[in-house]
């Protein structure tokens, strides 16, 4: 069964998304270093929604949800506005050039996508559905290698 | 988030605490911000209570860069604990800005600037 979370489009709500993944993932054994790097994807994406898509409107909600099938977890980040985020378009930015522009944005879907397996972003009715993909092997199972 | 400022001789001490993220990167880019235009000579961060770090705290350190490159400040990166260090890493900033395990190497990167903000 998913469980999720929603939350009102401001900023200093991610620490919330943070919280419910972390403990999500700690329930179901995975380890410390995956867990947060699984915390930092989420928290990328709904900070990409809710700072690009909604202006950190406080009246907009984003909701988050997990589901785990046989260690392969699933996230995705639901809400609704009129113009989804074109992934076709993406293009990750040079660290270099990043850095010679003296930009400070840009980075966070490079995290993601080297974070996760899978990335997908769906339009379903009125609502954009951003879904991430990852399995995890069960840190007990780590133990001994 | 909170940032503990410390002035040591020629170096200026940020021991950030907490977690850095989209809300709360705006704390360390002020703070940086007045480092630099303080001619401050070397900025040493203490990362060692630094919980999390996303990308818009990574932004901070990418967007201040040149300016440090330009004027001759070096900035340098101590105690990150690994997953702070792994974001970092993943981004290829490890090999851009030094990050080293204590205060004591992080003073010894400045002082030879030659070695650090490097970009090839």
């Amino acid at each position: 069964m998913a469980k999720r979370i929603q939350i009102p489009c401001l900023k200093n709500n991610l620490k919330k998304v943070r919280d419910f993944v972390e403990s999500f993932l700690k329930d179901h054994n995975v380890s410390a270093m995956d867990i947060q790097l699984m915390v930092l994807a989420v928290d990328e994406l709904c900070a990409n929604v809710i700072i690009h898509s909604h202006n950190c409107n406080p009246r907009d909600h984003i909701e988050v949800s997990v589901t785990n099938k046989d260690n392969n977890f699933v996230f995705e980040i639901r809400d609704s506005h009129d113009a989804p985020f074109n992934y076709e378009d993406y293009k990750a930015p040079e660290m270099q050039e990043v850095i010679k522009e003296r930009r400070g944005s840009g980075m966070g879907l490079i995290l993601v996508r080297n974070i996760v397996d899978e990335i997908q972003y769906e339009r379903d009715g009125t609502n954009n559905i951003c879904r991430v993909s990852k399995r995890f092997s069960p840190y007990d199972d780590k133990i001994g290698e | 988030m909170k940032i503990i400022e410390q002035k040591l001789d020629n170096y200026l001490i940020l021991k950030i605490q907490g977690e850095l993220d989209a809300s709360s990167s705006i704390t360390l880019d002020n703070a940086l911000e007045r480092a630099i235009q303080s001619n401050t000579e070397n900025i040493l961060v203490d990362c060692a209570e630094l919980a999390y770090i996303s990308s818009p705290g990574i932004g901070v350190f990418t967007s201040h860069l040149d300016e440090c490159m330009t004027r001759d400040i070096a900035i340098v990166l101590f105690n990150t604990i690994p997953s702070v260090r792994k974001v970092f890493s993943i981004l290829g900033l490890d090999a851009i800005i030094p990050i080293v395990s204590s205060e004591k190497e992080a003073k010894s990167i400045a002082d030879g600037k030659t070695h650090s903000n490097t970009m090839s």
